[in-house]
């Protein structure tokens, strides 16, 4: 499975994505596309000639799905994948298993820095070996059986969403001021729980550079009727007297329990953990790992291309990285859809689903 | 004598009276408290109804009454009014004056011998138990302690009264020399023999009925494989000492594997309820000797195959640890060689390896006590009339038993002990015994293939993800796997370079240094001592482990944990690189309640510097003791990550490991 549009050598597509899906264009970001565009690679749309000239091409698929707003990484990966079980010609179990695998390590190697597009591929695979396993006497019952799993899953996602916002929503309490950093699908449903629970609570967003996630979150918030308030990531300190937790999303929940997330995560982590904050994380259970960072240094890099608004001079470098590693001492809690874990817990759980 | 008897069911076998207990004080009902009183009034024989000069201090807690004591089906009608009197318990000064008729103690001995031999399994397991229970007295204490131990020891029934029996019979006897040897501790063996012959008296139809019931229930259970070998006990070469020894191996292997955290309470279940305990107990490993009993030592000592003198001068907060003189066991050894007849020769020689030094480290020392369980069973047949599971399971103790005494088991030796004992009671019964020797000695290669030598492949390519060009790599001491990670970094093309940590009296780390630099790895070689000086230069730190405890600490050779400490205070991440088989389900909090003494004359003496003879006379220096110490604990807060054949976790995940993978047939 030959690799269609890879993206720019230096820029994850998957903070691409993200940057997308907040829809806010600064006149920068859009030069730099259509920059990329002219450079030959073709932006992230399932060119027609090619689906009609290869038979299946798992990427496109994921590109395809990717685009959606609403739907996560990991299950976009795995609607990408059931389609290749769908379009499969194998006739064994073992070769089903193979094509998966092939298919499984295209899409990781298209992006290698996004977290829980290889969690959740990793997931799938498991879930595929663990299945393959039991009798099936028929070939095609099982593998309707894997369409029919793979498909659930995209609910589950959903669903997921809906039970960590219950969980989390009880951690809200009446007059309270929460952190949020980051833009996260997750936080955004348990705040929408929250305020539809008729609690009284105001936001703190953090400005988010350079996505500008906080534009966007508290647009969404706006919207909501919580009273948001828009801090720059360097007010977080200041700032943080008056908050009483911190709440993020994650990209992805390494084994040690700690979190990869926006850059600027780490950081606020550290503050509120200096002044006796709570910190609360919100991540669905697919986004577990088996990474273990040491150090911030220890991740595959992610960057990002970052606009300054004014032209940078030659010879002046730019830390791009996208992304930071908190580790686990500064989290408090997680929220999942398996329920409210401590950090020590995620290892239990990848050792449950992966040995 | 219408003393009541207090009902058995009233001893609460979890209960323990903590605190001051004042003798001849209104016991309760529970006899819990006799045992103070018992002892309290002991010491004298003359009557004397006040505090003994040793009771129980108000920090040491009692032990349980209901201990597995003997219930020795010797009856001794001269002994049974006293012994009445002591069990009633009320009357425990009365008791007390008399003094036990000082008859010939070997008598008594052989009596409690047969005690032995009528009901192995019993009392031998419980007499461990008994006796470890007891273990955490003072030593000021020990020698009333010793003589409740004793009758502990004579083992047997499972009886709580058995107990207080013997606590009552806690007589000094002073002057009365062992019967096998007229070496120091007389007094306590002697007092065994009293006291076992004492309670014996008081209950014996009780006694022998509970025996009996609990003789044939023991009959069904695997212990009673002991049993069957004592009643062929046949002659050895030494018949005694066969004899004893073969005695002793049952109980001996009760001894193997690491110890439970806390022997006393696993005791005292063993007592309450014994055939369900069975099966619970095979995973529970059995209390590890405890070494202040003198007479419990001694016991151990003259069943011993191996002579080991006993070091004079102790540090007190060390004495539950075996301390030997070293340099006097290998000859002695080497004389006896042709007598060791229960002995397989390669496991003689892997225990005087282990004696020598010559094998050390978790791994090797497991490896190759294994390929030497390999070799005996390969040449193993069953003796006639015997069961192959439980004879060689018996043999398989003895072998253990004398590897303990070449030198105290690893955690790793322990856990690979216990699977193969697994394997073997697994075994179907009607296989024939070439199959079983044959599916014994494949098992016992798959474990060395896929436990250790695949598990380190697996480690040091987990573990070289984390080194990157630049690195500076620090390491403490020898382990194995940290020298095959760097010599596999090395050669897959990392530029790095490794600091060296060693320490006195060892000096490993010069055989690493040694072996690294022939492979052209850079390498800068210090003492501990300059560890906070050299840390700042380091990126990361790789230390090996003996083993991991559930809870996160890691047991590992002694200055490690200075090493993980100095790293941690610079923030510099420590990986721990340890096979998943070291892992143990026990939680340690300090380096001492668990450890292995080494040579103290090692430390005073340094090498090719003989103008620092300051110490030579040390032993006639009462106030100076000197302490060797082989391992010590480190806190999981200064452990960034443990690397194992099952991945990268961080230190809370390994009771999840030994969970997922102890419990069914993981040990395959």
């Amino acid at each position: 499975m030959e690799p269609s549009p890879k993206p720019n050598h230096g820029i994850s597509a998957y903070y691409q994505t993200r940057a997308e899906h907040h829809a806010i264009i600064s006149g920068d970001w859009l030069s730099q596309a259509q920059a990329a565009a002219a450079a030959g690679h073709p932006p992230e749309g399932p060119p027609a000639s090619a689906a009609a000239s290869k038979p299946f091409s798992v990427i496109d698929e994921f590109n395809h799905w990717r685009r959606k707003p609403d739907l996560a990484e990991a299950v976009a990966a795995i609607m990408a994948l059931v389609a290749g079980i769908r379009s499969s010609d194998a006739t064994t179990m073992m070769e089903l298993e193979i094509e998966l695998k092939k298919a499984s390590d295209a899409l990781k190697s298209w992006d290698t820095t996004s977290i829980s597009l290889s969690a959740g591929c990793d997931l799938f695979m498991r879930y595929v070996t663990r299945t393959s396993a039991l009798e099936y006497d028929d070939f095609h019952a099982a593998k309707l059986r894997l369409i029919e799993r793979g498909e659930k899953f995209g609910e589950i996602s959903l669903k997921a969403r809906r039970t960590i916002a219950m969980l989390g929503q009880d951690f809200i309490f009446d007059g309270c001021t929460i952190l949020v950093h980051g833009f996260s699908r997750v936080v955004l449903e348990v705040l929408k729980l929250a305020a539809s629970n008729r609690k009284l609570f105001r936001v703190f967003c953090t400005e988010g550079r350079p996505d500008k996630t906080g534009l966007r979150l508290s647009k969404e918030l706006a919207t909501l009727g919580i009273p948001v308030k828009l801090l720059i990531d360097s007010a977080v300190a200041y700032a943080m007297d008056e908050v009483d937790m911190v709440l993020v999303g994650a990209d992805g929940v390494v084994e040690s329990g700690g979190i990869i997330n926006m850059m600027g995560t780490y950081q606020t982590a550290l503050v509120a953990h200096s002044m006796n904050k709570p910190v609360y994380v919100a991540a669905e259970s697919y986004k577990f790992a088996r990474l273990y960072p040491l150090d911030q240094k220890d991740l595959e890099p992610a960057l990002r291309p970052i606009e300054f608004g004014v032209p940078i001079p030659a010879g002046v470098e730019i830390e791009k990285s996208a992304r930071d590693y908190t580790p686990p001492q500064y989290l408090t809690l997680l929220f999942t859809d398996l329920g409210v874990l401590t950090p020590s817990v995620v290892s239990d759980e990848l050792i449950q689903l992966y040995l | 004598m219408d003393n009541r008897r207090p009902p058995r069911t009233v001893s609460d076998p979890k209960v323990r009276q903590v605190g001051f207990v004042t003798p001849g004080a209104a016991p309760p009902a529970r006899y819990l408290s006799e045992a103070p009183t018992a002892a309290a009034a002991s010491s004298p024989p003359s009557g004397d109804t006040g505090p003994p000069a040793i009771s129980t201090s108000p920090v040491m807690i009692p032990p349980p009454r209901h201990s597995p004591s003997a219930p020795l089906a010797v009856p001794n009608p001269a002994r049974r009014d006293s012994l009445q009197i002591q069990v009633g318990g009320y009357n425990a000064p009365e008791v007390l004056l008399e003094s036990p008729p000082l008859t010939s103690p070997s008598s008594r001995m052989d009596d409690a011998v047969s005690q032995f031999s009528e009901d192995p399994a019993m009392s031998p397991c419980n007499g461990r138990s008994g006796a470890a229970k007891v273990a955490s007295s003072f030593p000021g204490s020990s020698g009333e302690m010793m003589v409740m131990k004793a009758g502990i020891v004579g083992g047997g029934s499972n009886t709580p009264k058995s107990s207080w029996t013997t606590a009552s019979v806690a007589k000094t006897r002073p002057g009365i020399s062992e019967k096998e040897r007229g070496a120091v501790v007389g007094m306590q063996n002697d007092g065994a023999g009293v006291s076992k012959t004492l309670k014996e008296k008081t209950t014996k139809a009780e006694r022998r009925a509970l025996q009996e019931a609990q003789r044939s229930a023991k009959a069904a259970a695997k212990e009673s494989g002991a049993g069957v070998k004592l009643s062929a006990a046949p002659g050895g070469a030494v018949p005694a000492n066969i004899k004893q020894g073969k005695v002793v191996k049952p109980p001996a292997q009760k001894k193997d594997g690491p110890q439970v955290a806390n022997p006393s309470v696993s005791s005292e279940k063993k007592v309450v309820d014994r055939p369900p305990e069975k099966d619970r107990k095979k995973d529970v490993p059995p209390p590890r000797m405890q070494f202040d009993d003198i007479h419990r030592v001694e016991k151990a000592k003259r069943r011993a195959v191996v002579y080991q003198f006993e070091a004079k001068n102790r540090v007190e907060l060390f004495r539950h640890l075996p301390q030997y003189i070293h340099g006097t066991q290998l000859p002695d050894l080497e004389t006896k060689f042709f007598q060791l007849d229960p002995m397989h020769p390669s496991v003689y020689k892997v225990g005087l390896q282990y004696l020598s030094g010559n094998i050390s480290g978790g791994n090797a020392r497991c490896i190759a006590m294994l390929l030497a369980f390999r070799e005996a069973i390969r040449d193993y047949s069953t003796p006639p009339e015997k069961a192959l599971v439980r004879d060689l399971t018996a043999k398989i103790s003895s072998y253990v038993s004398f590897l303990i005494e070449c030198r105290p088991l690893s955690i790793s030796m322990g856990n690979a002990i216990r699977f193969l004992k697994n394997r073997i009671a697994k075994l179907p019964d009607t296989m024939p015994e070439s199959e079983v020797k044959s599916s014994l000695q494949s098992d016992i290669d798959r474990f060395i293939n896929e436990k250790i030598v695949i598990a380190d492949k697996v480690i040091i390519r987990h573990a070289v993800t984390k080194i990157r060009d630049g690195d500076v790599l620090l390491t403490y001491g020898l382990s194995c796997v940290v020298e095959m990670l760097l010599v596999y970094a090395h050669e897959v093309g990392k530029q790095f370079r490794v600091v060296i940590v060693d320490s006195r009296p060892k000096l490993e780390g010069q055989v690493l240094f040694h072996r690294l630099v022939a492979k052209g790895i850079n390498c800068t070689y210090t003492h501990v001592n300059a560890i906070s000086y050299i840390m700042h230069e380091v990126t990361l730190v790789f230390l090996g482990a003996a083993s991991v405890l559930s809870n996160g600490t890691v047991y590992s050779r002694v200055g490690t944990a200075c090493v993980a400490m100095v790293a941690n205070a610079f923030r510099v991440p420590v990986l721990i690189c340890c096979e998943a088989y070291k892992f143990h389900e026990r939680v340690q909090l300090d380096s001492i309640c668990s450890n292995e003494l080494g040579d103290p004359d090692v430390i005073s003496k340094v090498p090719g510097r003989k103008d620092l003879n300051h110490l030579d006379n040390r032993a006639d220096i009462e106030n100076l003791q000197l302490l060797n110490l082989t391992y010590d604990a480190t806190p999981s807060d200064f452990v960034s990550m443990i690397i194992t054949d099952y991945g990268m976790l961080p230190p809370s995940s390994v009771p999840v490991i030994v969970r997922e993978y102890r419990r069914e047939n993981l040990w395959i």
